[in-house]
């Protein structure tokens, strides 16, 4: 290898990169849609609003609130699934595989059937504790055999404790059958149709867990050598497993409460750019984050268009695009261990 | 082998043993079906007392048409369905020699969805609804030999088998929302109906359908009995003594397949039975194979039956989909065997 081509410039550079397709993909999301709104009229909306002009009222009310949605939702997923995949040393995990969605989806919906909340601080807070909960018990059920966290083991009981939930969840739907083809399209995972007022409240949660999760990426480093290892060099492992865990549960449970289910953003992001950047979390994280954003972003653009004018929900894209590759990892990742 | 009864064709090309104390146990279970199915035909929104159902088995009663057009072909279709599951299952686990095994978590359920809401988007119009199991089938069977082919590297493993089902299912569980999505309204919550798992609706029509599928597939696993016993103790014993083990895993595979598919077909997914009902025949029963056929086919059945009582009584006036209370006990019985199994596998 080249010496200027090191790691440390291959990091950068795709940082650059990255970052630059992330505008262009955040600029394509406000300007393609099902109506075809010239750019001027973009450029007007931002900076000679005019609230009479419909074109202007869709890009600042419709477009800009999802993307921005598709931005938040894309990079905790991915932050989130990159964390998980550090903390339980597990190639498949991802917020989508423990079970962490169906369970803030189960009480999400378990609480506005029975108990008629309606806030959405209350879904929130609620999505929260549903995501806390399912995660623990998949990690918990994972840890259970001798020889600690089994990939194999994980993914079972995820799909278990998922099932367990969504087959619930359905059958709450089916009580409430005016509900079913809303809170389908939101099952399935859309960024479409949401307001602003429903990402504000989650947002500072968001965003504080991302900052805290940009500050771990040290910590994290060190408890990747190993557990006895970490301690000997001074680092409260409990501690820092204890704050990543919290983290995972706002970044999984927040983009379940505003966007619904969305599988596979948390399992592929954190692979590829691993395969990039190489093992060192202060950088993978960051990437992901910006990278998972991106990809997000193609996806709802995608989801738009493919079907004009009607619309996919984005968890069909990233289901449709995400399963190939995790059928690569599980063939990959399990026969090392048989 | 005075604990069995041998029944054997003349030229002894088939053969089948029942453990005599199962075959009590197996007695048992019948009779209790038949408890349940009377219960099934008695309870529901409107109570009918067990004499009328007597009555109307017999010869008419006062309620002709709740019992003969509502309940009854409800029942039997709760029972089709419970017994292709379970024996589904049954097989499969025995293949793969895993018993986490089952059809809907190894991703034919999600194929036959798949079969079953593409004709039911595209061709119900044009074709009639008898044409329903085989759209399902076909759709488990293409989704099946996928998922067998993605876990092939040098042979199958069960893990493996297990991990690419999953995330198959995820993308037929995608593929089932993209055409649900982008299909008229009414044939979306219909396609939701069907595919949480419900026997509401279900018809004579439907019953006559399925019936034969059902029964034939069951009583064709039966003649494998032998073959199977034999695998049992492993590829290698089983080689040795003459069974072509290949070709037989693959026709078992498709029995199990075409019976999940047509269980399916009408019923939806109705979750974990597949799983459960040949874990609770082997716990109760004699692990002869005829025995666990037969076992695992009437114990499916009861849960199926039992689910759907449930689901049409405890939320009146609401019918849930029975599938619901499946998955309520399947998945904590699925997390208890992983338990059980915690050394078992990595």
């Amino acid at each position: 290898m080249n010496k200027f081509i090191n790691n440390r410039h291959i990091r950068w550079i795709t940082l650059l990169v990255l970052l630059l397709l992330f505008v262009i993909a955040s600029f394509l999301s406000i300007f393609l849609g099902k109506t075809s709104i010239p750019l001027s009229t973009v450029w007007d909306a931002f900076f000679h609003y005019d609230p009479s002009d419909t074109n202007q009222v869709i890009i600042r009310t419709s477009r800009l609130t999802r993307t921005l949605i598709a931005i938040t939702i894309g990079a905790s997923l991915s932050i989130a699934g990159a964390l998980m995949q550090a903390l339980t040393r597990n190639p498949l995990a991802a917020p989508d595989i423990f079970g962490v969605n169906a369970g803030a989806l189960f009480f999400i919906v378990a609480s506005a059937t029975f108990f008629s909340v309606e806030s959405l601080s209350g879904y929130m807070w609620i999505g929260f504790i549903g995501a806390g909960l399912a995660g623990a018990i998949v990690y918990l059920l994972g840890s259970m055999g001798e020889d600690g966290l089994s990939p194999v083991r994980i993914v079972l009981a995820g799909a278990a404790i998922s099932a367990l939930f969504i087959s619930f969840t359905q059958g709450m739907l089916v009580l409430d059958e005016q509900r079913i083809q809303s809170v389908l399209f939101w099952l399935a995972g859309s960024v479409a149709g949401r307001e602003l007022s429903l990402l504000l409240p989650v947002l500072p949660f968001i965003l504080g867990a991302i900052i805290i999760s940009l500050l771990v990426g040290k910590p994290l480093n060190i408890l990747m050598s190993g557990d006895d290892v970490a301690k000997n060099l001074g680092l409260n492992t409990s501690l820092v497993k204890l704050v990543i865990g919290i983290i995972i549960v706002f970044l999984a449970g927040g983009s379940v409460a505003i966007a619904g289910s969305m599988g596979f953003i948390g399992l592929v992001v954190p692979h590829i750019v691993k395969g990039i950047t190489g093992p060192n979390y202060q950088w993978i994280l960051p990437i992901s984050g910006i990278f998972g954003a991106t990809l997000l972003l193609c996806a709802d653009i995608a989801a738009r268009l493919v079907i004009a004018p009607q619309e996919m929900p984005i968890g069909v894209m990233t289901a449709l695009f995400g399963t190939p590759f995790f059928i690569y990892i599980a063939r990959k990742g399990v026969k090392k261990s048989g | 082998m005075g604990d069995f009864y041998t029944i054997r064709s003349e030229n002894d090309k088939i053969s089948m043993q029942f453990h005599k104390k199962s075959l009590f146990i197996l007695i048992c279970l019948l009779l209790l079906t038949v408890v349940v199915f009377i219960i099934s035909l008695s309870a529901g929104s409107s109570y009918i007392p067990v004499g009328a159902v007597f009555q109307e088995l017999f010869s008419e009663s006062d309620y002709p048409f709740i019992l003969h057009e509502l309940r009854m072909p409800r029942v039997i279709m709760g029972f089709l369905v419970g017994a292709g599951l379970g024996v589904s299952g049954l097989i499969l686990q025995g293949m793969i020699r895993n018993p986490l095994g089952s059809p809907d978590i190894v991703g034919v359920t999600g194929g036959a969805s798949v079969g079953a809401v593409l004709f039911i988007v595209f061709l119900l119009g044009e074709m009639s609804v008898n044409w329903l199991p085989l759209a399902s089938i076909i759709g488990a069977a293409v989704t099946s030999a996928i998922i067998y082919l993605l876990s092939w590297s040098n042979g199958v493993t069960p893990m493996r088998l297990i991990l690419i089902g999953i995330g198959i299912s995820a993308l037929t569980n995608a593929i089932v929302t993209m055409f649900m999505v982008s299909s008229e309204s009414a044939i979306a919550s219909k396609v939701y109906l069907w595919l949480t798992g419900s026997l509401y609706g279900a018809n004579w029509q439907e019953v006559i359908i399925l019936l034969p599928i059902i029964l034939t597939l069951i009583f064709l696993s039966l003649f494998f009995t032998g073959i199977v016993n034999v695998k049992q103790l492993g590829d290698d014993i089983a080689i040795g003594m003459g069974v072509r083990v290949q070709f037989f895993r693959f026709l078992l595979l498709a029995l199990s397949v075409a019976l999940a598919g047509a269980a399916v077909s009408f019923a939806g997914g109705i979750a974990f039975v597949g799983l459960i009902a040949p874990h609770i025949a082997r716990i109760i029963l004699h692990k002869s194979f005829a025995n666990l056929v037969v076992g695992s086919a009437l114990i499916g059945s009861l849960i199926v039956m039992g689910a759907d009582i449930i689901a049409r009584t405890v939320f009146l006036p609401s019918d849930i989909p029975a599938g619901v209370f499946t998955a309520g006990i399947g998945a904590p019985f699925f997390i208890y065997l992983l338990y059980r199994n915690r050394k078992g596998f990595r």
